[in-house]
């Protein structure tokens, strides 16, 4: 929970601004690169603010140990992993359980996209590096997996956009950043299945009540749906001529 | 892009796209063909998933007592089932697997079953399938297979011609060059150029250049090739070329082996 009073004025000003001079339903400047990586088979990189995510793709592929190995479909294995200088103070590389929470909720905003079933007793492995932490960045490594799975040429039935919005200061507020998120009073990821509108990905830390919940979830839809949109371009980007596959959007 | 509405109605729905209702959608980042009865995607890239009668250049990487294991660019590994190559009398108490094929031995196959339960069966009885002998292998995104071998072998025609060198250019992406060393340096910097820059319109143009040929048209204007016939490339057929037969009589088709034909569901 945060505090209120004092801070609230630092958090949201008079002018309604937040602490980096966004307004309550603003974004923070996004870039996606796609295919940067070449070892891997598909890999992709995003920018979402200060959160600088890596995510990379291999697969389909043969699954070591045998015995994991699905019959009538792929394993699809998540690691999502910060780097010990992705954050302020120095993060031990060993997997906390907050890093386990977050590969497993990442396997499961994906796997409804995936089509696993096209390539049976195979696993595809995705791994998405924090370089650089600021908030939200489960919601940037689902986009950034997302992207890096397409580039790898695994069948999808759709793209997965994710985004957060929260309540700091009693305001709802969409894609909040660290501070936000530590001095707030809710943070609410969600991800989602544009073009079926379907959501992956719903979780909620701290309290909303119902009208706050309506509010942040749509904030939170449109954010995704901003995401989605640069999602596309840097794929295309890649095959039509930006350099690099770079998409951004500038403040 | 994935989950983009290709057509909708009565379209069949072909490679890289499933049908959801009324909608035909897209499962890759390419390009969209649509006819009016066909609707599929071509993508940019993506792993070589294998098709029934795909000709395929694969690497034995293994074997056991009834098949060889090869490696075909996949994330399956082909099975070559010893039957196929010495013969229904096939015993493994009288014949060793190693006479005919090796660990390492490149092999010109044809895939002749594939389905979600089991993994691609190979063979290499046919015309110009067996082992090859002799040559440099070259690995390319197989999604630039077409563009390659080019309309009607045009591209891969193009490449012979200009350096004199013999091609076998697999659906899974590996081709096999035959010719001087010299040679086959030019062939890889061809094959690498129309890997690279597979969407310019005047590709056939910039490869004559490259390989010092005289650049005037004559074929039919060059453009991505349709599904290439998936037999031997067009440049190994006007050859003839010559590869190494093992395999003797027993076609396939008389062993049994050949399962229900369930196509891989690539379309699901």
């Amino acid at each position: 929970m945060g505090k209120q009073g004092g801070d609230s004025s630092r958090l949201i000003n008079e002018q309604g601004l937040r602490l980096d001079g966004r307004r309550i339903d603003e974004l923070r400047p996004i870039k996606i690169q796609v295919g940067i990586l070449k070892n891997a088979d598909g890999s992709a990189f995003i920018q979402f603010g200060k959160n600088k995510i890596m995510a990379a793709v291999y697969g389909p592929k043969e699954v070591h140990p045998k015995h994991s190995a699905l019959p009538n479909r792929s394993v699809l294995r998540c690691r999502y992993h910060m780097s010990p200088f992705s954050t302020e103070e120095r993060k031990n590389p060993a997997p906390s359980r907050r890093e386990i929470e977050i590969s497993k909720v990442i396997r499961e905003a994906l796997e409804p996209a995936l089509m696993l079933e096209d390539y049976p007793r195979t696993a595809i492995d995705v791994f998405v590096e924090v370089l650089q932490s600021d908030g939200g960045s489960r919601c940037a490594g689902i986009s950034a997996a997302s992207v890096a799975l397409a580039d790898a040429g695994i069948n999808m039935r759709d793209l997965v956009a994710a985004c957060a919005a929260g309540k700091v200061a009693g305001q709802v507020v969409l894609d909040i950043d660290d501070t936000e998120d530590k001095e707030g009073q809710a943070d609410l990821p969600i991800a989602l299945m544009p073009m079926s509108n379907q959501i992956t990905l719903l979780q909620l830390d701290g309290q909303l009540n119902d009208e706050e919940f309506g509010k942040a979830f749509s904030y939170a839809l449109e954010g995704c749906k901003t995401v989605y949109r640069l999602q596309r371009e840097a794929l295309i980007g890649k095959y039509f001529g930006h350099e690099d596959g770079v998409k951004e959007i500038e403040q | 892009m994935p989950g983009e509405v290709v057509a909708r109605g009565n379209v069949r729905a072909d490679l890289n796209v499933v049908r959801s209702g009324d909608k035909v959608i897209s499962t890759r980042v390419g390009m969209a063909e649509i006819s009016h009865d066909v609707a599929r995607v071509v993508p940019f890239s993506g792993p070589y998933i294998p098709r029934i009668d795909d000709l395929v250049v694969a690497k034995i990487i293994d074997y056991s007592a009834f098949a060889w294991e090869a490696d075909m660019n996949s994330c399956f590994f082909g099975i070559l089932p010893a039957q196929s190559v010495f013969g229904r009398d096939y015993s493994p108490a009288k014949d060793s697997l190693t006479d005919k094929l090796q660990v390492g031995d490149m092999i010109a196959a044809k895939v002749i079953a594939f389905d979600r339960t089991r993994d691609p069966l190979l063979s290499i009885s046919g015309p110009g399938l067996g082992r090859i002998p002799r040559g440099q292998v070259v690995k390319i995104s197989p999604a630039k297979v077409p563009r390659l071998i080019g309309k009607k072998g045009s591209m891969i025609k193009t490449i012979e011609a200009g350096t004199k060198c013999r091609m076998l250019i697999g659906q899974n992406g590996m081709v096999v060059i035959v010719g001087s060393p010299d040679d086959t340096l030019r062939a890889i910097k061809a094959i690498t150029l129309v890997e690279e820059e597979a969407h310019s319109a005047d590709l056939t143009e910039r490869v004559q250049r490259l390989l010092g040929m005289d650049t005037t048209p004559q074929a039919p204007q060059e453009g991505v090739a349709d599904e290439p016939v998936p037999q031997a490339s067009a440049g190994e057929n006007a050859e003839g070329t010559p590869l190494e037969q093992d395999s003797p009589h027993n076609p396939v088709e008389e062993e049994g082996q050949v399962p229900s034909p369930a196509h891989p569901d690539q379309t699901s």
